[in-house]
């Protein structure tokens, strides 16, 4: 774990290269993030009757008791779902990666379902099992009752957003796990340390920046997030109250803006944080072992407990999911524990109206996440191995769009392209589908900035030098060495960008200019308009959701194969 | 593009409009519109429109009301939206007020000129009338059987201790339609009496919520009882088999839904067949179906309808009650909003705890009278029903001033800023409800 400062030095020598890389990607976050949010959000520092530069609005902010009660809801409700995913998160990833468990690539996979939960219809499922008269307080009711208020007040928005972000946690964290040197666990093992020890002192500080990575996310992403709050009607919150300032007719007031700017500024300050928290510590090493940590073989009693704690926070996590499913099967479902009676005619017309809708998601997520494990590993790269000046910002611009409420992005969107014609159609730019994908991209970048980062923490200088002093060109290294020792961080990035992407609606609603461009979250906010769409609504939410899982399943398929075989040339 | 070229094209536009014009009975080509109506209408009236005119494409565009209107708003420099089509007249009168609409009087015959007592087009041409809606009460009979609760009929009844917790509606900052409900309640009994209603019935709110499909929503799955929704959103839920029931109070509105053709409509021609088709006999059917379930503006399509299908022009009671004034309600618009969302939505917790109180006060007083514990009662009634603004103060331009868009001119006097007036409102509603909390409470320890 030394590090080795002499020869970090000889890297930074000036190439062109990473300039030019550096210079690509800021122009292309200037053009596609800071420029279209920019054309929004300065009316937050203008005066309303004269249009000069003025804080005033920002006085106001802060002598506001409704947003300053917001402000610490949105507070309160982010740290909180911090540690209840790390809860659900922590006995997932260290099973499956520590022991030898069955299954645990399937445990991974469906590990990640609930970061797809589809807008509208994954709230309408929860309220139909844990709230006030869903399935179990139904049942609780009538054999014992008594009720329990999962879903009341702050209390259900902490409840949907941990089951929903622990994902970005169990992710980050797994990776970390696996990439931890055996050597490092097996020296301590040889001191005389073992059980929670081992775990608390050595293995869990080794695989820490997959947790800060994830625990981050998890804080800027719930206190961004508008969609739950909204759905459970909870609206003193940070996030919402922007949205509910900017969408509303009639009132054009600063505030709207204000918040927005806020959100933006406190989401790169948690950033600045976990920076800080990771700062001065160097958690690479040289070697890697085939698997990473070694798997331990669990006693048949210690097996029956973990399974049983494994198969109770997957039901807990993959409730909102089971709701889904009964939905989409659901003839009418209303104040009762289960449904009337099930039918499969939802699905009967999903299939008939909704092909377009999957085709395009699947075209747009994947390249939208493709883009962001690209720019997420160049960023990285930049920030982690060069020296150039300035590089941390792009690092930071690039986080900020986590905070950048859709809403903002899409009007922002709009503005700057819509007067730009297309070459040949003459059609607005803003109308191209591959827009659509650049604001996707840009909205899920950071989930793959902070997977990639993490992953290259963990690799080692010095594999990088010794193929260099082998005679190995920079690129060959990067692609040869690099790319393939953080396949691990990098695939998490793209699973969560392409998952999340594809059911994303905020910025889509603004940017959707036909209907045979629209992906599945706009078909399923036409559905969920209407009370005869709500079975074909969830129907369609249960098609994204197995689209996007079994494309995660394959991909870490694929991943544990590429590493077992690497494993075996050790 | 130069001036000329401007010149040039927009000759050529007139010319192409004439000539168009000339042979409105054929329409084609492709026509956009942007709508918040739900699936189920819009692709009924499509297939309906295609069969009659196969040579137009309809490109059918889901927008909420709210992202409709930014939508054309940002688009307008170079438009491609032909129509744009939504329940809330004063989505309409935005995009009036932002000369984003063009007059067109429909060619159809015998539409009156009011629905209730609601103007059916705008009095200027931009907008039609196609459908209405009027609002009321909707319920879960498994819900309400589960919690012993009684039928509610009036809006009055839903300010009854009983309905405690269980009834919903979607902000009017967020819903034009219960923005217009509102309204109703306040013209219908005046400013002083009808917020004290509305009040009222918010201490037994259950909930708030931020979308107008959210109440039907939750309603259909049970999460509450009682939602205060449209008329046609009730109607389709139960035409979809929810355990749901609806009833119009006396008070009501029944307002036209509306469609307006876009400024600068790329296809005009066929824009203008889509309004006639809409109004016409054959279009105005569509209406009916189960899914959709709307008033028809058109008295004749009536005659089609199943037997107990609400009619506006026969039933005297519908929406005739209040006279609604339009111009009442344009001049305080913004106000009204903020007030209730200051008031009542991000007030609701405290609110809420005064209601509880003043219930068991008073249902304890009921049983052991005491004559200081009804006083104190009294007052506090008189605390939560409190306005930090009369009826002339909301509708004078200057407070309007701090919640429109538009930048004044220098010499204008500067209004407040908005979110000052809001913080002011709110620090109001807050100690008000503490106080009353507290005077109900003495009331009830008077009664022990």
């Amino acid at each position: 774990m030394t590090s080795l400062a002499l020869t970090r030095e000889s890297i930074a020598r000036v190439r062109p290269g990473p300039a030019v890389a550096a210079v690509l990607i800021a122009l292309f976050l200037l053009l596609f993030l800071v420029v279209p949010v920019v054309q929004v959000i300065f009316v937050a520092f203008q005066d309303k009757t004269t249009g000069a530069f003025t804080l005033i609005n920002f006085a106001d902010f802060f002598r506001n008791d409704l947003f300053m009660r917001s402000f610490w809801n949105s507070f309160y409700v982010s740290a909180m779902s911090v540690v209840v995913a790390s809860a659900l998160a922590l006995p997932l990833a260290y099973l499956t990666t520590r022991f030898e468990f069955r299954g645990a690539v399937l445990i991974q996979s469906l590990g990640i379902i609930p970061l797809i939960m589809p807008p509208f219809i994954g709230a309408v499922a929860m309220q139909l099992l844990f709230g006030r008269n869903g399935t179990v307080n139904l049942l609780l009711r009538d054999h014992f009752g008594i009720s329990i208020p999962f879903m009341e007040g702050l209390n259900g928005v902490i409840f949907v957003q941990s089951i929903h972000y622990f994902p970005f946690i169990l992710i980050n964290l797994s990776a970390s796990l696996k990439n931890i040197d055996r050597a490092m666990e097996e020296s301590a093992q040889n001191l005389g340390c073992h059980g929670f020890r081992l775990f608390r002192r050595i293995v869990f500080p080794l695989a820490m920046p997959g947790y800060v990575a994830g625990a981050s996310l998890v804080f800027i992403k719930v206190f961004d997030d508008l969609g739950t709050p909204l759905l459970l009607n909870v609206n003193d919150m940070l996030a919402p109250q922007a949205y509910l300032r900017i969408s509303s007719i009639g009132i054009a007031d600063p505030m709207g803006y204000v918040i927005s700017v806020v959100l933006i500024v406190c989401s790169l300050l948690a950033l600045w944080v976990s920076a800080l928290a990771m700062k001065g510590k160097d958690y690479a090493t040289v070697q890697r072992g085939g698997g990473g940590l070694a798997r331990r073989r669990m006693k048949p009693l210690e097996l029956v407990a973990a399974y049983a704690v494994v198969l109770l926070i997957l039901v807990l996590v993959l409730a909102p999911h089971i709701g889904l499913t009964l939905l989409s099967f659901a003839t009418i479902w209303s104040f009762s524990p289960f449904p009337d009676a099930f039918t499969m005619k939802h699905y009967g017309t999903v299939f008939l109206e909704s092909g377009q809708y999957i085709t395009n998601t699947l075209l747009y997520a994947s390249l939208a996440a493709l883009l962001d494990v690209v720019i997420g590993t160049a960023i990285a790269y930049l920030v982690l191995r060069s020296k150039l000046p300035g590089r941390q910002w792009l690092d930071y611009i690039a986080m900020a769009a986590l905070a950048v409420p859709g809403v903002v992005l899409g009007i922002g969107y709009l503005r700057s392209f819509y007067d730009v014609p297309m070459p040949f159609t003459g059609q607005p730019l803003s109308g191209f589908w591959l827009i659509l994908v650049f604001a996707l991209a840009i909205r899920r970048l950071p989930y793959a900035l902070r997977a990639c980062t993490a992953a290259l923490q963990q690799v080692s200088n010095s594999l990088e030098e010794a193929a260099e002093n082998l005679g190995a060109t920079k690129l060959r290294t990067i692609s040869r060495v690099v790319v393939p020792l953080m396949s691990g961080g990098i695939l998490a990035g793209f699973v969560t960008s392409f998952a999340t992407a594809a059911v994303e609606l905020s910025a889509t609603i603004m940017l959707v200019h036909s209907q045979s461009d629209a992906p599945l979250a706009y078909g399923l906010y036409v559905y969920m308009q209407s009370a005869a769409g709500r079975g074909p609504g969830a129907a369609l939410g249960v098609f994204a959701v197995v689209i996007v899982g079994l494309g995660t399943y394959l991909s870490h398929v694929i991943i544990e194969r590429g590493r077992r075989e690497r494993g075996q040339d050790h | 593009m130069s001036r000329t070229l401007h010149g040039v094209a927009a000759a050529l536009a007139v010319m192409l409009a004439s000539s168009t014009a000339a042979f409105a009975q054929d329409p084609s080509g492709k026509l956009v519109v942007v709508t918040s109506f739900p699936k189920d209408l819009t692709s009924a009236f499509q297939q309906a429109f295609q069969k009659a005119y196969p040579k137009v494409t309809l490109e059918v565009l889901n927008r909420n009301t709210n992202a409709g209107v930014k939508y054309l708003q940002e688009t307008a420099s170079n438009n491609g939206t032909d129509l744009f089509w939504a329940s809330a007249p004063d989505a309409f009168e935005v995009l009036k007020g932002a000369n984003l609409l063009q007059a067109y009087k429909p060619k159809v015959e015998g539409i009156p000129e009011k629905v209730g007592a609601y103007p059916i087009n705008d009095p200027e041409g931009m907008y039609a009338g196609f459908a209405a809606s009027g609002y009321g009460i909707m319920w879960n009979s498994r819900y309400m059987k589960a919690n012993e609760l009684p039928a509610p009929k009036e809006w009055s009844d839903l300010a009854k201790p009983v309905y405690y917790d269980h009834v919903a509606i979607s902000a009017p900052s967020r819903s034009g339609t219960t923005h217009l409900t509102i309204e109703t309640i306040l013209q219908g009994e005046g400013w002083e009496k009808g917020w004290r209603t509305n009040k009222e019935i918010a201490g037994n709110y259950r909930t708030i919520t931020e979308r107008s499909f959210g109440v039907p929503d939750g309603v259909n799955s049970g999460s509450f009882g009682i939602g205060i929704v449209i008329d046609f959103f009730a109607l389709s839920s139960q035409a979809s088999g929810f355990p749901v029931e609806f009833v119009y109070p006396t008070v009501t509105t029944i307002v036209p839904a509306n469609i307006g053709i876009v400024k600068n409509a790329p296809n005009k021609a066929a824009a203008e067949t889509f309004v006639d088709f809409i109004l016409s006999p054959q279009g105005q059917e569509v209406l009916l179906q189960p899914a959709i379930r709307r008033l028809p503006v058109n008295p004749a399509t009536y005659a089609k309808a199943p037997a107990d299908y609400p009619n506006p022009f026969k039933d005297t009671s519908l929406g005739s009650q209040v006279n609604f004034d339009v111009e009442v309600s344009q001049a305080r618009y913004n106000v009204v909003d903020a007030l209730f969302d200051q008031l009542i939505t991000f007030q609701l917790d405290g609110l809420k705890a005064a209601t509880r109180a003043i219930h068991q006060a008073d249902a304890a007083l009921a049983k052991k009278p005491n004559d200081k514990g009804k006083a104190l009662l009294a007052e506090a009634r008189d605390l939560v029903a409190a306005m930090p603004v009369t009826a002339q103060e909301a509708a004078d331009p200057q407070l309007a001033g701090a919640f429109t868009v538009e930048r004044k001119s220098a010499t204008d006097a500067v209004p407040e800023r908005q979110a000052q007036v809001e913080q002011k409102w709110a620090a109001f509603a807050k100690d008000n409800y503490a106080a009353a909390r507290k005077k109900a409470e003495e009331a009830l320890a008077l009664a022990r």
